[in-house]
């Protein structure tokens, strides 16, 4: 099916909020028939950037919003998430499997999200990550 | 209150304990830091040297998870005593191989594996 679902939504910045929208596109990809791993690599791809955007974005702030705009295509799906914080470089983020870090525990969610999907990419203030996921097509 | 959550079972096996994780997500905050409290608690509180995770309930966790296990890991040993962990199943073991955290935990197949020769 050559189908195409959108929506936007606008959170407030808590972690229950973000689960709704987190169980939301997964339900989404689920119904559209993405695989099990793909969908293990979204849901965590997915936590760990609303975790920033809720906790490091924008500072568990209730005033401040988190926007997240989803779109499934047929063969991949976008996700953008916006927090209304400073931003940051991602650059600035030592690699975390550096023998000097590998102890240090923080400084691995980024590495995740690049790992389990098919692009990340931040804008240029770092307040804004798009991910997106290219459907595995199983070959039976 | 953290306390009446129990977010581990634990299982005394000779001198080793082995803690299972009670959830199959360990990525809310909250519950990140109530685990944490009760792994840390194992080698604080109790004072116990030898200790195994069981991961066979664990079907995702965060980077804010592995975090609390390398803490624990260090807790660990600087306490004298050693950690291990088990029963990873295949996608969360390729969340620590990326991050290359499997050569910083010692990582066994199974309950059984992790206890012979602790």
């Amino acid at each position: 099916m050559a189908e195409r679902s959108e929506f936007e939504v606008s959170i407030p910045s808590s972690t229950s909020h973000g689960y709704e929208v987190q169980e939301r596109i997964l339900t989404l990809l689920e119904s559209s028939g993405f695989t099990d791993r793909d969908l293990f690599g979204v849901k965590l791809a997915l936590e760990e950037a609303l975790v920033n955007a809720i906790k490091h974005g924008n500072g568990m702030d209730p005033e401040k919003m988190v926007r997240v705009h989803c779109v499934l295509k047929q063969e991949e799906v976008t996700i953008v998430i916006e927090d209304e914080g400073e931003g940051f470089d991602p650059s600035d983020v030592p690699d975390p499997t550096d023998d000097d870090n590998l102890e240090k525990p923080s400084g691995r969610g980024l590495m995740l999200m690049r790992a389990f999907m098919t692009s990340i990419d931040y804008n240029d203030c770092g307040n804004k990550v798009t991910l997106v996921k290219q459907r595995t097509v199983e070959t039976e | 209150m953290s306390a009446g959550q129990r977010r581990l079972d634990i299982e005394q096996i000779g001198d080793v304990t082995v803690a299972k994780f009670v959830d199959k997500k360990i990525l809310d905050e909250n519950n990140i830091q109530v685990i944490g409290n009760q792994l840390f608690g194992l080698v604080e509180e109790d004072g116990r040297k030898k200790i195994i995770l069981d991961f066979s309930n664990v079907e995702y966790l965060s980077s804010a998870a592995l975090g609390k296990l390398i803490t624990m890991d260090k807790k660990v040993k600087s306490s004298g005593g050693k950690l291990r962990l088990c029963t990873i199943r295949p996608d969360i073991y390729e969340v620590f191989a990326i991050t290359r955290l499997n050569k910083l935990f010692d990582i066994r197949d199974d309950q059984q594996a992790a206890l012979a020769g602790f």
